[in-house]
């Protein structure tokens, strides 16, 4: 399955569900030579370990599993002239876009593209990223290993099990690994909310009483060669309250403590990162700031959901398609200003005279709220306002502006999120 | 009144049960979450995923999951009839893995092709 040319179109760099909606979209856009460059075995990335269903209510209106999304996907990009190369891993992408990669089959590679899509997704923060004290045991390793160790390649990593972090992933692990026999002793969190979809804290955890600790850390691991016990405590704000320790008799600890952006290929090109997100600062299209070379997915931002990595990559596909066709984008730039209440948005910049109708603006807002109001605003003049009844950090929201609104902004837009 | 989180969809909807008015619900965005309101409190299911045994394929495990819902309490119950499938590769994504699960008519269902 691993053909491939000197050069081409558009080049993805990563078959997950990013890469394959980009590479799919790029060809219904008019490009006629796109390639995938994927570095495992076979595309789909982190959906093929992601077993549970829920994948898929937007974008193909039913409930999926991970690996149906992915194999859909994967079918449909068959359908095109897409090729794909498997087992290669980019290394480096040149000034004038020469993407060099390593190939298990072909050996090194240097591949010409006209546009290239940032597909690489993120990877999960580990144990030496949060610095958590204690022995060096083994039986500590994140949630995401462990997933693909129980789903995919059949190992069950252990048998009492603490895990730290919240996050959608940890969750759906202590369901996961409660099926298979393990006992999940806790659910540890740092912050005073789960950073998880409510979904996953009803399903997973409620439904097989796992207790929650929310506002509780590790903050001591012991075990000479394996995990013997995990000492968690109370928190206030980051600081362990001396006092409240607690402690639980296991042999493992998963980590759900975030993810990261996997942007060395980005940052060694010369794009722009936002330190905010940690991903590329794009363009309403998703264009870099490299000109020609597109990011979409959670190599942009992390998701909640693949529908919208789905959404943002098929804009990015058409985008790179039509840029290697020779279509070119100017006119003004608005940039998108963060205020007190918005953690980020994607996109960070936009140009009015590429938006047909409206624009979709994503952003995380920076603490669970109730009903809120989310205020757009330029040069002090209101623009647009949208009221929510709930939010929360865990929870991507989206806002739609109206061409005709911003045709009147000036060289910034402000959001910001208030109590209503 | 209870206060449920509706889990048909990553949404999660708070909705509002009420037991004394034929488990009418408020709160949901969809006619999906009236339904699973009323459902959870009368008789709750559940989608169960896992992976099963595969010889010959990429990897080592397949993953599975039932072709419908099935009721909470046999989560366990259905899990254990997994623990000795082996499957031999090629496996077609929907092929029958478990015909019925517990005498419910459910069966589990292979959710890739390997």
């Amino acid at each position: 399955m691993s053909n491939y040319d000197k050069h081409y179109e558009v080049v993805v760099v990563g078959g997950g569900p990013a890469g394959l909606a980009a590479a799919y979209s790029a060809c219904q856009n008019g490009a006629k030579k796109v390639l995938i460059i994927e570095r495992d075995r076979e595309v789909g990335g982190i959906l093929n370990q992601c077993v549970h269903n829920g994948f898929g209510l937007h974008y193909f209106k039913e409930e999926l599993t991970g690996p149906e999304y992915a194999g859909r996907f994967a079918d449909m990009v068959k359908g095109t002239c897409a090729d794909i190369l498997v087992d290669t891993m980019v290394l480096e992408i040149t000034p004038d876009k020469i993407v060099k990669c390593a190939s298990q089959q072909h050996g090194y590679l240097a591949i010409k593209a006209d546009a290239v899509v940032l597909c690489m997704g993120c990877r999960e923060r580990t144990r030496g990223a949060i610095e958590i004290p204690g022995d060096r045991s083994a039986g500590v390793l994140t949630a995401g290993t462990a997933q693909r160790y129980v789903n995919m390649e059949g190992y069950m990593p252990g048998k009492k099990v603490v895990i730290l972090g919240s996050g959608d992933i940890g969750l759906i692990m202590a369901r996961r690994m409660t099926l298979e026999g393990a006992k999940v002793l806790a659910v540890v969190e740092l912050s005073p909310y789960s950073n998880g979809l409510n979904r996953n804290i009803v399903q997973c955890l409620n439904d097989y009483d796992i207790p929650l600790y929310l506002s509780h850390t590790i903050t001591n691991i012991v075990g000479k060669t394996r995990v013997e016990k995990v000492v968690i405590s109370e928190v206030d704000g980051f600081t362990p309250i001396p006092g409240t320790e607690i402690e639980f008799e296991c042999d493992t600890v998963l980590l759900s403590v975030g993810l990261i952006p996997e942007n060395e290929i980005s940052i060694r090109a010369g794009v722009t990162i936002d330190p905010r997100t940690r991903g590329a600062v794009v363009y309403e299209n998703m264009q870099t700031s490299m000109e020609g070379v597109f990011a979409s997915g959670n190599v942009v931002h992390v998701h909640d959901l693949v529908d919208f990595v789905t959404g943002e990559s098929i804009r990015a596909g058409a985008a790179a398609a039509e840029f290697a066709l020779g279509k070119r984008i100017g006119g003004r730039v608005i940039d998108v200003v963060t205020k007190p209440g918005v953690n980020y948005t994607v996109p960070q910049k936009i140009r009015p005279d590429n938006i047909e109708k409206s624009v979709d603006i994503f952003f995380r807002t920076n603490k669970v709220r109730g009903n809120s109001i989310i205020r757009v605003t330029s040069d002090g003049a209101k623009v647009a306002e949208f009221k929510r009844e709930h939010m929360a950090p865990g929870e991507m929201e989206k806002i739609t502006i109206p061409k005709v609104l911003l045709d009147r902004c000036g060289d910034s837009i402000e959001i910001v999120v208030e109590d209503a | 009144m209870k206060e449920l989180i509706c889990i048909v969809c990553p949404k999660g909807c708070h909705l509002k049960v009420d037991e004394n008015d034929n488990y009418s619900v408020t709160g949901n965005d969809c006619p999906r979450g009236a339904e699973y309101g009323k459902k959870e409190l009368t008789a709750p299911t559940r989608m169960i995923t896992s992976t099963v045994k595969v010889r010959g394929g990429l990897y080592s495990r397949c993953p599975v999951k039932t072709a419908a819902p099935i009721p909470k309490g046999l989560i366990f119950e259905a899990m254990k009839l997994l623990d000795n499938v082996e499957l031999q590769a090629p496996v077609r994504v929907g092929d029958v893995v478990v015909e019925d699960i517990c005498g419910t008519g459910i069966a589990f269902i292979a959710a890739r092709n390997l």
